[in-house]
Order: C-alpha cells, then sequence, then structure tokens
C-alpha cells in the first residue's frame, strides 16, 4: 500500500530544471533508498516530500504528490500540519542547544499537542523507540551537544518522531557518524520501519543494500529505476544503474 | 577507468579459474588414456597433481571472499564472483572424476584390460569439449554457447548406457571378469558425472550475463540417477 504516490513531478530552481517527471509510489512501513550522484536530484526530490522547497526563492512545482491520496501541493495544504506527518532527519546531527529532554520535547511543545506535565512520557517513549532511553534517562536536563554524534543523531531522530509522524525523511543521516554510531542508526531505522514510512537518500550504497527495502536511482534529474532492493544490486534492470552501482559512471 | 584495482583483481580471478579449468581438462583425457596405456606410475602421478587441483580451488575461493569484503562487487561483478566461486567447485569434483579414474586404472592393475576401449576414450573426448566450450563461454559472456553445449550431454549418456550395456554382456559371458567390468563401468560413470557437472557451468554463463539461475535440461538423466 502506498502512502506517497509522486506523480510526473517537475521542480524548478529558476530556470534551471532540477527534476524531471518523477513518478514514484513509496509504500508505507517499507524503507526506501535513494540513490546516485551528487546533484542528480536526490536530495531536491526528497525536499520536495514536506515542501522544505517551499522556503528557497525562485523554486516552482509541477505534478503531484499524494500523501494518503491528497495532494500536499494543493492551495489549501497546511504546511506546518504537513511537515508534523512528515518529519525530516538531516546530515548532521542537529540537536536544539537544549537539554536532551527539551530538544525531544520541543515538536509537541510548539504544536501544542500535549500539555507541560504530560511531556514526560512522550519524551520517554520517543527515546525508548530509538534505543537511547538507558543511555541518557540519568542524564535528561544535560545539555544536548554533550552527546556523541551517533546519540545525537538518535535524539534527532527521537525529536522527529515525537510528534508522530507518518513518513521519516532521512538526508544522508550517517555521513556525519563513524561506522558503530551508522549501524546503530540503520538498525534504529529497521526497528522504526514497524511504524513509519521512511524514506532515506544515501550517497552510500553499501548502506542503501543494507537497510532499504526498495530503491530508487536518480541520474541528470530523472529516476532512471525502482525496484525491490534486492533486485537493484543483484541484477537491476537498466545500463546506467549497472554502471553506477558497479562503480564504472557517476 | 574508475575501479582499475577491482578490475584487476576480477580479471586476475578470472585468469586463475581458467588456469585451473585447463588442468582438469588435461586430466580428464590424460586419465584415459593412462588407462588405455595401462600406466601405473602415470596413474600415480595424475592423482598426485590432484591435490594441486584442490589447492587452487581454495586458493580462488580465498581470494573471491578477499574480494568481496574489501571491494563489496554489486550487481554483474557480484554475479561473476559468485559464478566463480561456484565454478572452481565444480572444477575441483571433474578434476575427482579423472583421479576417479587413475584410481581405477590402480585397481585394475597392470594387466590387459577386457577388450580395447572404445566408447570410454569417445565419452572422454566429448566430456573435455564441452568442459573446454563451457569455460570458453564464461569467458566469452556467450549465453547462446552456453544453452546449446548441455544437449551435447545426452550423447555422453547414450554412451554410457552403450559402455554399460557392453560390459554387462561379457559379465553374463563370463562371470570372471566381472570384477574388472565393473571398475570400467565407474570409469565411464565418472566421465557421465563429469559432463553433467558441465552444464552446471553453462547453467552460471546465463546467471553470470542475465541474473537469472535456470536448469539447463537435458533430455534424459543418468540412468543411474
Amino acid at each position: 500500500m502506498e502512502k506517497i504516490s509522486v506523480q510526473q513531478l517537475n521542480f524548478f530552481y529558476g530556470a534551471k530544471q532540477a527534476l524531471s517527471d518523477i513518478s514514484l509510489d513509496i509504500e508505507d512501513r517499507k524503507i526506501t533508498a535513494l540513490i546516485g550522484p551528487s546533484g542528480c536530484g536526490k536530495s531536491t526530490f526528497l525536499r520536495c516530500l514536506n515542501r522544505m522547497n517551499d522556503t528557497i526563492p525562485g523554486t516552482r512545482v509541477t505534478g503531484q504528490i499524494l500523501l494518503d491520496g491528497e495532494n500536499i501541493y494543493a492551495p489549501d495544504t497546511d504546511v506546518i500540519g504537513l511537515r508534523s506527518r512528515v518529519g525530516m532527519v538531516f546530515q548532521r546531527p542537529n540537536p536544539f542547544p537544549q537539554s536532551i529532554f527539551d530538544n525531544v520535547a520541543f515538536g509537541p511543545r510548539v504544536l501544542h499537542t500535549h500539555r507541560e506535565n504530560g511531556l514526560a512520557p512522550v519524551v520517554e517513549a520517543s527515546l525508548q523507540q530509538v534505543g537511547l532511553w538507558d543511555e541518557v534517562k540519568d542524564i535528561l536536563r544535560q545539555d544536548a551537544l554533550r552527546l556523541s554524534l551517533g546519540q545525537q543523531q538518535r535524539l534527532c531522530i527521537a525529536r522527529a518522531i515525537a510528534v508522530k509522524p507518518e513518513v521519516i525523511l532521512m538526508d544522508e543521516p550517517c555521513s556525519a557518524l563513524d561506522p558503530i554510531a551508522t549501524l546503530e542508526v540503520e538498525e534504529l531505522m529497521r526497528i522504526l520501519r514497524a511504524n513509519f514510512c521512511i524514506v532515506i537518500v544515501t550517497h552510500n550504497m553499501q548502506q542503501a543494500a543494507r537497510v532499504s527495502d526498495r530503491t530508487g536511482f536518480f541520474w541528470l534529474g530523472k529516476l532512471v529505476e525502482t525496484d525491490a532492493t534486492e533486485t537493484m544490486f543483484t541484477r537491476p534492470s537498466n545500463k546506467l544503474t549497472e554502471d553506477y552501482i558497479t562503480g564504472r559512471a557517476g | 577507468m574508475p575501479r582499475k584495482t577491482f578490475e584487476l583483481e576480477l580479471a586476475q580471478l578470472e585468469t586463475e579459474m581458467l588456469t585451473m579449468a585447463a588442468q582438469v581438462e588435461n586430466a580428464l583425457t590424460e586419465a584415459v588414456d593412462i588407462l588405455e596405456r595401462r600406466d601405473m606410475d602415470a596413474a600415480r602421478a595424475l592423482i598426485a597433481r590432484d591435490h594441486d587441483i584442490n589447492a587452487q580451488r581454495f586458493a580462488i575461493e580465498a581470494q573471491c571472499l578477499v574480494v568481496v569484503a574489501t571491494q563489496q562487487p554489486m550487481a554483474s561483478d557480484l554475479r561473476v564472483v559468485a559464478a566463480i566461486l561456484f565454478n572452481v567447485n565444480e572444477l575441483e569434483r571433474i578434476g575427482d572424476y579423472a583421479k576417479g579414474i587413475a584410481k581405477i586404472n590402480l585397481l585394475i592393475g597392470p594387466g590387459p584390460l577386457l577388450k580395447p576401449l572404445v566408447d570410454i576414450p569417445r565419452m572422454a573426448e566429448l566430456t573435455r569439449s564441452m568442459l573446454h566450450r563451457a569455460i570458453d563461454a564464461f569467458v566469452r559472456r556467450d549465453v547462446a554457447l552456453a544453452r546449446v553445449i548441455p544437449a551435447e550431454d545426452d550423447q555422453v549418456d547414450a554412451l554410457f548406457e552403450q559402455v554399460n550395456h557392453d560390459l554387462i554382456q561379457m559379465i553374463i559371458a563370463d562371470p570372471s571378469v566381472t570384477r574388472q567390468a565393473n571398475l570400467l563401468t565407474w570409469a565411464a560413470h565418472n566421465l557421465e558425472r563429469a559432463a553433467d557437472r558441465v552444464t552446471n557451468l553453462c547453467e552460471r554463463v546465463i546467471f553470470t550475463v542475465t541474473g537469472e539461475l535456470i536448469e539447463l535440461d537435458t533430455d534424459e538423466a543418468s540412468p543411474l540417477e
């Protein structure tokens, strides 16, 4: 069952077209990885999924992105509401310069989803889900920036899921992490898959192969091929995909 | 070429597999030649050389794992490495069949054979030729060639049946020849099995090129299967 259906999406930075005619169904409770060389449009595509590109002046979108059947680019879309349904985790861990507790409580506070005295269970549940609770339960008031990078990134994921999103977008979530922290985040993604639709952009093809259920390959603003991950990395249909994943193009 | 080191490592793996295949091919025809010549020393030497073939198989297998661990091959590259891993196992087994024929030679001993060998050398030549072309098909990634070779296994099977039939007739006529006739049947059976393994090598050519694992059936299975 698809959570997101992208239909004939085109995206422009001013006169420059960054995405051309992208159509892709993204399934719920699955991990979809987007791979491709730098500048191929995969991050731009990811940012279209929660309208993060709206903040960049001079950009333009045509086509449709349906979230549960509703076009997120419809004029009456509540963009703040959309971003609480479609959360995002960035390349570098970006905890706010606040305590661990306040980082996780940030979204529920801003969106007024919980009373102040109801925040603790949300914070605990979110930290439990990302496997960080046992590590930080005694230091919840400590500055989040004192955590290791891997812990910071899991904290950012906890912050994203605290507002109970339906979709989590991850833009190179492990590129700043060491190999062990990377594997921890990948394990976490597999656990979160049970409850969320996850889309990850990664330069690391082995990561895409390890963690995702489906993989899409972007090249020069086009979606060249999408298939089950195990098929993409053992026998892709398209020559360009083959050349890219075997390291002969890109 | 962005992956020059990797390309060289893959090419090296393939070359080593070819070297091993050439030795197995020689062992196969030599084993039957030695059987015909009743050469006990050559049989012992062939048995000893099988250790080299086995050692090559382990060395190639180890190198395949190094390539997987260090280069993380994907897609067609991964299939090449997987096929080489599989092929060296098959080649090693074909080498064992050749060694088996040499052992049969020693068991028969230096005395004369019941009759001049006709069909067994034909089986050996057919199997050698199939093996040679299967390896050639792999090197050239020639799916069409890989698809036609297994049909020739029927000829090997037919010759095996003929050998079997002839030797049974000889046993019926003179039960005192039973031991040698039985040993010669085993020699023919080894060749028949070797040809079956060539079919497996052909299947891996198709896998390497297309990613599809399909069975290339020959018309008839061995009567002993």
